[in-house]
C-alpha cells in the first residue's frame, strides 16, 4: 500500500471532521474568549465583604471629608463623605485617585539613611531605634554646644496637632525656626492683622455671595478649598450668581465666569482702586459701616480719589473706563458682592498692598462679618497642652532672630517668611541652619528659584525628611523617617482655608499601615523622651494617638462617628466686637504701617531689552502643584496641548508668535534671569499678547515614571521678590525671551 | 520471405508491443481499483478517529489540570453540627450581599483549637488559623470577573434552594479534586464535567445559557429578568444599548445595578 498525497488530504478531511464533532473548537473558543478578560493588566475588583471608613483627604489643603469604600482589608475607592461641611459628597480628581498613593511605588518603605553622596538615591535601611536615637544625637550636640537656634522645621501647616507638636518641640529645645509653607493665606492673615486687628485666616461665605469679583483667582482652577469652590460655583448657576473674572489668560475659571476681563498682568490692584474710586465718588459705598466701624477713611479715600480715576487706571490696566465704571456700579449693586485675590490656586502670596485693597472693597460694600460676606476665622482653640518648661538653653535659642527674618524689625508683622530662608543660609549673614526637619512639605520642588533652594539645602549638613513618600526633598535628606500614607494614620485637619466656619476633620486609618512607617507625631514624642529632660516632660503623652484623643476631648466621640467636627453658631461676629486695632474699627489705612499709602506696584525681575516677554504661571485643577505630585490617574487628563512626551507647553498668543516667529508644536528656548528651559510652542488665543504662560506642577524629578521627567518645574524659572511691607513672596511672573531651536 | 518475415515481423512486433500495451493498461485498471477503494477510505476514517479521540479524550486531558485544595472538607459532618445549614457559614451580609465561601473569621469560633486527630485539621488550625492565614480555597464556581450576579435576588427574592445550581455538594463528605482550565482559569465545574456540554441536572453546567435557560422557563412573563443568549435579540440589545428602557421586552433593566441588556448580568 502506497501512501500519497490523495491518502493525506483524506486523513485531513477525516480529522476535520472529527475535529468538528468533538467539543475541542467550540470549548477551545469559549476559553479563549475568557481569557481575554484575564490578561494580568486587566484590573479586576477584589471579592469580598464592602465597608466604609469615614475619613479626611489630606492631599491639599483643601480639608475634604472622604468616604473610603473597602473590600474586605483592602481599600478600593474613595468617595466624597456625604454632609460634610466643606465638600458634602464632592471630591476632587487627586482626592480620588489617592488609592494609587496608599498603595503606589512612590512610598518609603522603611526608614532610610542616605549612603552615597546627597541626592544620589543610595540608601540603606535604618532601624526605627537606630534612626531616632541619630537625630536625637545630633540635635543634643547642637544644644549642648548652645547651637539650638539652628534646628529649622519646615512644614505645611501651622494648625493641627501634628504642626503644633514640631512647634512645641522645637520651643522647649530652643529654637524659633518653625516655618510654614506661604500661600495667599499669609498675605490675607497679615491683611486682617493690619485691618482688623486679629489673628485669624480669611472666611469667604461664597455659599451666599451673589457677585463674586475675583481678582485671578482659579475658582475652579484648585484655589481655596477645591471641591467647596467647586460646589459654589455650581450653585452659582442655578441662583443666578456672577463672576467677573479679572486675569490677562483666559483660564479656565476666567471661561467659565459671566465676564472675563483680561487686565494687563501684575495691575489688579490698580484696578481695585479704580473701582474704589468710581464708588466712593458716586456714594455707592456702604455708609452704615464707613462712617460707624471704619477709620481711616478720609485719608484713604483722599489717596484714591486722587491717583485712582478710571483714565489713569484704564491706562495701567489697559481696560477701558466705561468697563471700570460700570463694574464698579455693579459691584457696589449687588446684593452680596465679595472680592476675593490671589492668582490661580493662591500659591503664592502676592503683594500686600493688592491683598489689602481687595479686602478695602469688601469693606466699603459693607460685607465685612456678614452673610455672603468675609468673615475672619479664628483658630479653633482645641489644643490647650500645658505650657512647657524652658530651660535656659531653650529661653537663650528662643531668643535668637529668626533665621527668615518674620518678626524682625523689617518684617514686624510676618509670622513665617520661608521664601527669605534660602537666601538667608546662601548670604550666611546671620547664622547657619545645621538641622533641617521637613515635615509634610516639599520645599525642594514648591519654593521658586530651584537652584537657590538646592543650594541652601545643600549647606544644612543634616536633613531629616518626614515624608511618606520619596519626593524631591526626601531624595536630597540625609535621613528619611517615613510617615504613615494619610489613609493609614489618625489626625486632626483643622479648618481649610477660605471656610468661614470653624471646622475639624478627622484623618483616620482606613487600612492597617501597608510598610514599616511611623506617625510623625510618635516620632517627635519618641525623640522628646531620647533628648529626655526638660524636653521629654514636655510630651508626657505615650504615643500620638493617646495625645489627639486627649486633646480632642469630647469632641473625639464626635469626631469618630460624624468623621468632622463643626462649631454651629459661628457667624455671630458683630462690628462692635471683631476689630481690634489700635482704634477698635476697621482700618482702611493702618495706623500701624501706613502702608496703604505708599501703593508701589510690584517690580518683576528681569530688564525689557533683554527679556522683552513676561511670564506667568498658571494652575489646573489637574497638575497638582503642592506637597503631592500627580498620581498616574491625574497624569492621564493632562491634555497633549500642556504636555506632550517629556515636553511641556507654554501658552503664547498667536500675535506674539508671529512676531518672535514662532509656530505651534515647535520647539523653543525660554529664558528668564533664573533659569532656562526647552518648551513647546501651543498658540492661543485666550492669553494677551506679550505674555507667556507656562502650566504649575510638572517637571518632578521624584514620584514614579508616569510624573519624573516631564516637563519644568515653574519655580526653576522664577524668583522670590520680597513685598517690602511683608516680606513674602510677591512675583506674579518674571520677565522672559523666547528663541527658536 | 523477407519482405514476409518483415511483415510478420512487424505483425508480431506489433502484436507484441500491444499484447504490451494491453497488460499495462490492465495493471492500470488494477491499480486504479485499489485506490478507490481501501487507503482514502481508512485514511479518512483514522482522521475522524484519532480527532475524535482528541477532541473528546485527550483534550480535556490537557486543557484541565488538576489541584487538590489546600485542605480537606467534610460538608456533613458540618450540617450536622450547625443550625441553620447552608447560611450557617454561607450567609448574606447585613447589606445584602452574599459572603461566598467562609472566611476564617466563621471557623474559628470552634477551630481556635484542633477539633480531632484528622491530618486535614490539623494543618488548618496549625497552618491557618494560629497564623491568622486565609486559607486559598479553590472556587468551583467561581464566575469570569464579567459576570455580576447577585444571590440575594436568586435565593431571598426568587427562593431558589442552593442544589439547583451548586448540585449536592452539602452532602459530601470529601472535596473533588479541582480542575482549571489552564486557558482560563476557571473551574471545569463551569464548563460542566461534560466535556460536550451535555448535562442532566441543572447544577451541572454554570454558563450563560444555563442561566438563559431556568429564566426562559421561570421568568417568561416577567420581562424585568429576561436574559437573553448572545444570538437571539441581538437587535432589542443594541436597542437597550442605544436608548434604555424603550425596548418593551426589557424595561428598567436590572433592579440593583439599574442597567439594561447586558449590564444587567454583565459589568
Ligand atoms: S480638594 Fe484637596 S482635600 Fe479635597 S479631595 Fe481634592 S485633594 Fe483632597
Amino acid at each position: 500500500m502506497k501512501i500519497d498525497r490523495r491518502s493525506f488530504l483524506s486523513f485531513l478531511i477525516g480529522g476535520g471532521a472529527g475535529t468538528a464533532l468533538s467539543p475541542l473548537p467550540w470549548k477551545l473558543m469559549d476559553d479563549s474568549s475568557i481569557w481575554t478578560q484575564m490578561w494580568p493588566w486587566t484590573p479586576v475588583p477584589e471579592d469580598g465583604e464592602a465597608s466604609y471608613v469615614n475619613s479626611a483627604c489630606t492631599l491639599c489643603p483643601g480639608g475634604c471629608g472622604i468616604t473610603v469604600r473597602k473590600i474586605d482589608d483592602r481599600a478600593v475607592k474613595i468617595e466624597g463623605m456625604k454632609g460634610h461641611p466643606v465638600n458634602n459628597g464632592g471630591l476632587c480628581i487627586l482626592g480620588l485617585s489617592g488609592l494609587q498613593l496608599l498603595y503606589g511605588p512612590t512610598r518609603v518603605k522603611t526608614p532610610l539613611k542616605r549612603v552615597g553622596k546627597r541626592g544620589q538615591g543610595s540608601w540603606e535601611k535604618i532601624s526605627w531605634k537606630d534612626a531616632i536615637s541619630e537625630v536625637a544625637k545630633i540635635l543634643s550636640d547642637l544644644r549642648s554646644t548652645g547651637q539650638s537656634h539652628t534646628v529649622g522645621c519646615i512644614s505645611d501647616s501651622d494648625r493641627g496637632t501634628v504642626p503644633r507638636l514640631f512647634e512645641r518641640f522645637l520651643t522647649v529645645y530652643g529654637s524659633p525656626n518653625l516655618m510654614r509653607t506661604s500661600s495667599i493665606i499669609d498675605s490675607y492673615e497679615l491683611t486682617l492683622h493690619l485691618m482688623q486687628g486679629v489673628q485669624a485666616s480669611p472666611g469667604f461665605d461664597f455659599e451666599n455671595a451673589d457677585f463674586i469679583l475675583s481678582f485671578g483667582s482659579g475658582i475652579i482652577d484648585g484655589w481655596g478649598s477645591p471641591v467647596r469652590m467647586f460646589r459654589a460655583n455650581s450653585a452659582w448657576r442655578n441662583t443666578g450668581g456672577k463672576i467677573i473674572q479679572i486675569e490677562p489668560r483666559l483660564s479656565n475659571t476666567a471661561a467659565k465666569s459671566d465676564k472675563w476681563i483680561p487686565a494687563n498682568p501684575g495691575t489688579e490692584a490698580a484696578l481695585a482702586l479704580g473701582i474704589a474710586h468710581v464708588i466712593i465718588k458716586e456714594s455707592l459705598y456702604d455708609a452704615e459701616f464707613v462712617d460707624n466701624y471704619s477709620a481711616g477713611f478720609e485719608d484713604w479715600k483722599r489717596f484714591v480719589l486722587d491717583k485712582y480715576g478710571p483714565d489713569s487706571v484704564a491706562t495701567i490696566t489697559g481696560i477701558d473706563n466705561t468697563t471700570i465704571i460700570a463694574l464698579a456700579r455693579s459691584f457696589a449693586r449687588a446684593s452680596k458682592p465679595l472680592a476675593i485675590c490671589g492668582r490661580g490656586q493662591g500659591t503664592t502670596p502676592g503683594s500686600l498692598d493688592e491683598c489689602t485693597t481687595v479686602h478695602a472693597l469688601n469693606a466699603l460694600v459693607g460685607n465685612i462679618n456678614k452673610q455672603g460676606g468675609i468673615f475672619a476665622v479664628a483658630e479653633p482653640d482645641y489644643i490647650n497642652w500645658p505650657e512647657v518648661e524652658m530651660d535656659a538653653t531653650a529661653a537663650i535659642g528662643m531668643q535668637k532672630d529668626r533665621l527668615d527674618g518674620a518678626g524682625s524689625k523689617k518684617y514686624p508683622f510676618s509670622r513665617y517668611l520661608l521664601n527669605r530662608l534660602p537666601q538667608a543660609i546662601n548670604s550666611g549673614e546671620k547664622y547657619p541652619l545645621k538641622a533641617l526637619f521637613v515635615g509634610d512639605a516639599n520645599p525642594l520642588y514648591t519654593m521658586s528659584d530651584s537652584k537657590a533652594v538646592k543650594k541652601a539645602f545643600d549647606k544644612v549638613p543634616f536633613v531629616v525628611s518626614f515624608s511618606s513618600y520619596m519626593n524631591e526633598t526626601a531624595q536630597n535628606a540625609d535621613l528619611i523617617l517615613p510617615n504613615h500614607a494619610y489613609l493609614e494614620r489618625y489626625e486632626d485637619i483643622p479648618t481649610p482655608p477660605g471656610m468661614p466656619k470653624p471646622v475639624i476633620s478627622l484623618t483616620r486609618p482606613v487600612v492597617e499601615p501597608q510598610l514599616n512607617t511611623k506617625h510623625t507625631g510618635d516620632i517627635i514624642i519618641l525623640l522628646a523622651k531620647a533628648m529626655g529632660g526638660n524636653i521629654a516632660d514636655a510630651f508626657a503623652w505615650n504615643s500620638y494617638d493617646a495625645c489627639l484623643k486627649e486633646t480632642l476631648g469630647n469632641k473625639w466621640q464626635v469626631m469618630i462617628k460624624k468623621g468632622f467636627w463643626s462649631y454651629p453658631d459661628f457667624f455671630v461676629q458683630t462690628h462692635e466686637e471683631s476689630f481690634d486695632t489700635i482704634s477698635g474699627k476697621f482700618e482702611f489705612v493702618s495706623k500701624e504701617t501706613g502702608s496703604l499709602k505708599q501703593f508701589k506696584p510690584v517690580n518683576i525681575e528681569g530688564d525689557k531689552t533683554n527679556y522683552p516677554l513676561l511670564l506667568m504661571p498658571y494652575d489646573s485643577i489637574r497638575l497638582a502643584n503642592g506637597v503631592i505630585g500627580n498620581p498616574p490617574f491625574v497624569m492621564k487628563s493632562v491634555d497633549d496641548t500642556v504636555l506632550k512626551g517629556n515636553n511641556v507647553f507654554i501658552e503664547i498668543n498667536p500675535k506674539t508668535a508671529g512676531e518672535q516667529g514662532l509656530r505651534e508644536g515647535q520647539l523653543a528656548m525660554l529664558s528668564t534671569p533664573v533659569g532656562k528651559a526647552k518648551v513647546k510652542v501651543h498658540l492661543f488665543d485666550g492669553i494677551m499678547p506679550g505674555l507667556v504662560a507656562l502650566p504649575r506642577g510638572l517637571g518632578h524629578t521624584a514620584f514614579d515614571d508616569y510624573l519624573a521627567g516631564k516637563g519644568i518645574n515653574f519655580n526653576e524659572l522664577i524668583g522670590p521678590v520680597e513685598d517690602p511691607v511683608s516680606g513674602l513672596d510677591t512675583a506674579w511672573g518674571i520677565r522672559v525671551k523666547l528663541a527658536k531651536v | 520471405m523477407s519482405a514476409l518475415d518483415d511483415n510478420a515481423k512487424e505483425i508480431a512486433e506489433d502484436a507484441g508491443g500491444e499484447e504490451i500495451a494491453t497488460s499495462s493498461r490492465e495493471i492500470n485498471t488494477k491499480e486504479q481499483d485499489n485506490g478507490a477503494g481501501g487507503p482514502i477510505i481508512l485514511f479518512f476514517i483514522i482522521g475522524l478517529f484519532a480527532s475524535l479521540i482528541l477532541g473528546w479524550v485527550i483534550f480535556p486531558k490537557l486543557l484541565y489540570s488538576k489541584k487538590k485544595q489546600p485542605i480537606d472538607f467534610n460538608h456533613v459532618l458540618h450540617v450536622a453540627e450547625v443550625e441553620d445549614g447552608c447560611e450557617s457559614c454561607h450567609f448574606f451580609r447585613e447589606d445584602g450581599t452574599y459572603s461566598g465561601v467562609p472566611k476564617l473569621e466563621q471557623c474559628i469560633d470552634c477551630h481556635d483549637e484542633i477539633q480531632g486527630i484528622s491530618h486535614d485539621e490539623i494543618k488548618f488550625v496549625e497552618k491557618y488559623v494560629s497564623k491568622g492565614r486565609e486559607v486559598p480555597w479553590l472556587i468551583y464556581s467561581r464566575q469570569p470577573d464579567c459576570v455580576f450576579f447577585s444571590h440575594a435576588a436568586h435565593v431571598k427574592a426568587a427562593k431558589i434552594d442552593c442544589v439547583t445550581c451548586h448540585g449536592h455538594i452539602g452532602e459530601s463528605e470529601n472535596l473533588k479534586i479541582y480542575e482549571e482550565s489552564r486557558i482560563t482559569g476557571y473551574s471545569r465545574d463551569i464548563w460542566g464535567k461534560s466535556i460536550g456540554g451535555f448535562k442532566k441536572n441543572t447544577w451541572d453546567r454554570m454558563k450563560m445559557d444555563d442561566c438563559a435557560e431556568c429564566h426562559r422557563k421561570n421568568t417568561a412573563n416577567i420581562s424585568r429578568t429576561g436574559v437573553k443568549t448572545p444570538t437571539n435579540r441581538l437587535i432589542g440589545h443594541i436597542i437597550d444599548l442605544v436608548s434604555p428602557g424603550t425596548s418593551v421586552s426589557n424595561k428598567g433593566g436590572s433592579v440593583q445595578t439599574e442597567r439594561d441588556a447586558c449590564f444587567v448580568c454583565h459589568k
